[in-house]
């Protein structure tokens, strides 16, 4: 019934350390300034975009036992997509090398069966036209394509800037497919001050988000689901851990 | 010669010897009903022009009171397909006498989720992509193929009926049109038949393939999971005696007789019977859902509801008041033929697959799988009250049309004879 796991060469991930994330916020700003996610123009929260939020999380005891963390969430780029098998008109695939899930506007019909489908709320919907404050939209990125109401869009892992990095080593002469450790980062994980965010390939020993992912602290979201999620977090704490899945009581926590 | 002038204006439109209401009362009651019209395409222009943020649908909420609609309309009108395998496939021939009427609902019930659906996409002029860029994979696609082939079946078994209008009929053309058609109606009835349990069955699967979704993931047979083969059988438990429930606002709207007891009671008959074997099967995937899927997924049964608005009334009133009930008053004969039961039995057997649809849909979104996400109610707001009641109102003219001036129920000059 669930979709097929499809094996890549590259698997481009992200290692997010939870417990070094002080939630500043800085990563979603430079998401949205990278890929042009136009600001908020409704008072509705669940209407507005956020390719990446940062969640909120509380072991739930009070004072003095209280203790909160803070998680980055972008798209899991999911090796096994609940998303992708979904849409009608593949607007959103996962066939490129790098695995990362793609998000074709141009198709999209805008049926948001995508969204449905997805459990960490990682895919937006355009409810209206993108608005820009006079002037911001002098600031807008070229490499990134605007999109218009009624389509769907999400965190693609800054794809513009891999083709930017595959371009240059092309020029360079070397292989596309074993690029260097921090040559292709995302803007989320560039901006983070405290360097929470670290991104590689997966497959790749000499990328240290392949060293980190294997972290006996690692772990990853709703991963009993079966979505098999590029992006992996870390935690000391175990309540964290415990909050990345759903157990039963009688299952005890992870980690 | 007074006879005629007593006549509505439109009388030689009429089907041949039954009488109608005045022009005038009939207009006076299409006032209220295009009033409705009105604001439904007031609200479609509203979405259409400036998109769906004017909804209350949001990112949480992708598939909301809409798709709930659709869905329900689609199960409702689930009467022409089935009434038609029986009539013209299996020789059931007292269903002659209701399967116009059948086929009229099922073309509002299509023709109007599909309206709707246009509403509902983001991109309606793309609408055509899904067989242009077909994901042979996604359950979707399954469903705007079958949709849409079936509702122009649903088309070509109109016309026929439409042509049999006493003024067109006497066009030779037509009226050998007409008849071939009939003689061709039961290969449409076969088509109509299977196109129409796949697509029943693929919205059912749209919402148990989505293994991200653990209040509507289910396991299955092959490539289908269980709710596929459960929406075809709530389906064709519900469609028939939502048809009787239509056949007899008529009556009361208009004050005839138009279908006798006896075919109400065969459509009972036959929903109910359907109906028992989904209740047995939905019973059986409920109780796998608690005891396997949801421990799968580290959830547990009272994780899937919350509060009043998502709780486990809607269960109950879905499996056992508007599920089991209606099962015993529809097969048992004694009790079906007591027509406050039998009514009852209709409404709550309907009600039942609004409420499954219903929870599908929206409790599925609004189910947090996130274990530090929280949940998140839904309210539709005017401009989906709207656009729904569009396509009930739209339904309501197609009727009185069609009613007024085609000859639907072939029962109705025996049963009104003075």
């Amino acid at each position: 019934m669930t979709t097929e796991l499809k094996k890549f060469r590259i698997r481009w991930g992200m290692v997010i350390d939870v417990d070094k994330c002080t939630g500043c916020g800085a990563c979603m700003v430079a998401c949205q300034a990278e890929n042009n996610v136009p600001p908020e123009n409704t008072s509705n929260r669940r209407k507005s975009l956020n390719w990446l939020l940062v969640y909120e999380l509380s072991n739930g005891k009070s004072f003095p036992g209280h203790d909160l963390a803070y998680l980055p969430r972008p798209c899991q780029q999911c090796g096994t997509y609940p998303c992708a098998s979904v849409c009608p008109v593949i607007a959103t695939d996962k066939n490129e090398e790098g695995g990362i899930v793609s998000q074709i506007y141009p198709r999209c019909i805008g049926c948001r069966y995508c969204m449905a489908a997805c459990p960490y709320h990682a895919r937006y919907f355009n409810w209206r036209d993108p608005v820009w404050p006079a002037g911001m939209e002098k600031n807008l990125s070229p490499d990134v394509s605007v999109r218009p109401r009624g389509v769907v869009e999400k965190c693609s892992f800054c794809h513009h800037r891999f083709m930017q990095a595959k371009d240059k080593a092309r020029v360079e002469e070397r292989d596309i497919f074993d690029l260097e450790d921090g040559e292709y980062v995302t803007a989320c994980a560039e901006s983070c001050p405290n360097g929470a965010i670290v991104f590689g390939d997966l497959n790749n020993p000499k990328h240290r988000a392949h060293d980190l992912a294997a972290s006996p602290q690692a772990f990853r979201l709703l991963e009993r689901l079966g979505t098999d999620p590029q992006v992996y977090y870390l935690s000391r704490r175990e309540w964290v851990r415990a909050q990345g899945d759903n157990r039963l009581p009688d299952e005890g926590n992870r980690g | 010669m007074n006879a005629a002038y007593n006549a509505p204006l439109d009388a030689e439109l009429f089907p041949e010897g039954l009488s109608r209401c005045s022009l005038k009362k009939f207009l006076i009651w299409l006032l209220p009903v295009s009033l409705v019209l009105l604001w439904g395409l007031y609200a479609a222009f509203k979405v259409l022009s400036t998109g769906l943020g004017v909804t209350g649908l949001d990112d949480y909420f992708g598939f909301g009171l809409w798709i709930t609609f659709d869905l329900a309309v689609i199960a409702l009108g689930a009467g022409a397909f089935f009434t038609g395998l029986l009539r013209y496939i299996l020789n059931i021939d007292p269903l002659k006498n209701i399967i116009n009427l059948a086929v009229i609902v099922g073309f509002i019930c299509y023709s109007g989720a599909m309206l709707v659906l246009v509403l509902d996409i983001g991109q309606p002029l793309r609408a055509w992509f899904g067989y242009w860029h077909a994901n042979v994979h996604s359950m979707l696609t399954e469903v705007i193929f079958c949709i849409t082939c079936y509702c122009i079946v649903l088309v070509i078994e109109y016309i026929p009926l439409a042509l049999e209008q006493r003024q067109l009929n006497r066009i030779p053309f037509l009226r050998i049109l007409a008849h071939n058609l009939h003689v061709f109606m039961p290969l449409f009835a076969g088509i109509g038949a299977f196109l129409s349990t796949f697509h029943q069955g693929s919205l059912g699967g749209m919402y148990g393939v989505m293994f991200g979704r653990p209040y509507a993931f289910r396991e299955g047979f092959f490539i289908w999971p269980w709710t596929f083969f459960l929406f075809v059988l709530s389906a064709v438990g519900s469609g028939p005696v939502f048809t009787v429930l239509v056949a007899s606002l008529m009556e009361k709207i208009t004050g005839r007789k138009l279908v006798s007891w006896e075919i109400k009671s065969i459509m009972g008959k036959i929903a109910g019977t359907m109906l028992c074997v989904y209740i047995f099967f939905k019973f059986l995937d409920t109780w796998w859902w608690i005891a396997d899927s949801l421990p799968k997924a580290g959830m547990s049964f009272d994780q899937m509801f919350h509060g009043w608005v998502y709780g486990k009334w809607l269960m109950v009133m879905e499996l056992f008041v508007c599920g089991l009930v209606p099962c015993v008053l529809l097969v048992k004969k004694s009790l079906r033929d007591r027509p406050a039961l039998f009514y009852l039995a209709a409404l709550l057997d309907c009600a039942g697959i609004v409420i499954n649809r219903y929870v599908m849909t929206v409790q599925t979104l609004a189910m947090p799988v996130m274990p530090f996400d929280q949940w998140v109610v839904y309210t539709p707001n005017w401009v989906e009250w709207a656009a729904s009641l569009l396509v009930v109102a739209y339904g309501a003219v197609t009727l009185s049309f069609s009613y007024r001036y085609l000859p639907v129920f072939p029962q109705e000059k025996e049963l009104n004879r003075e």
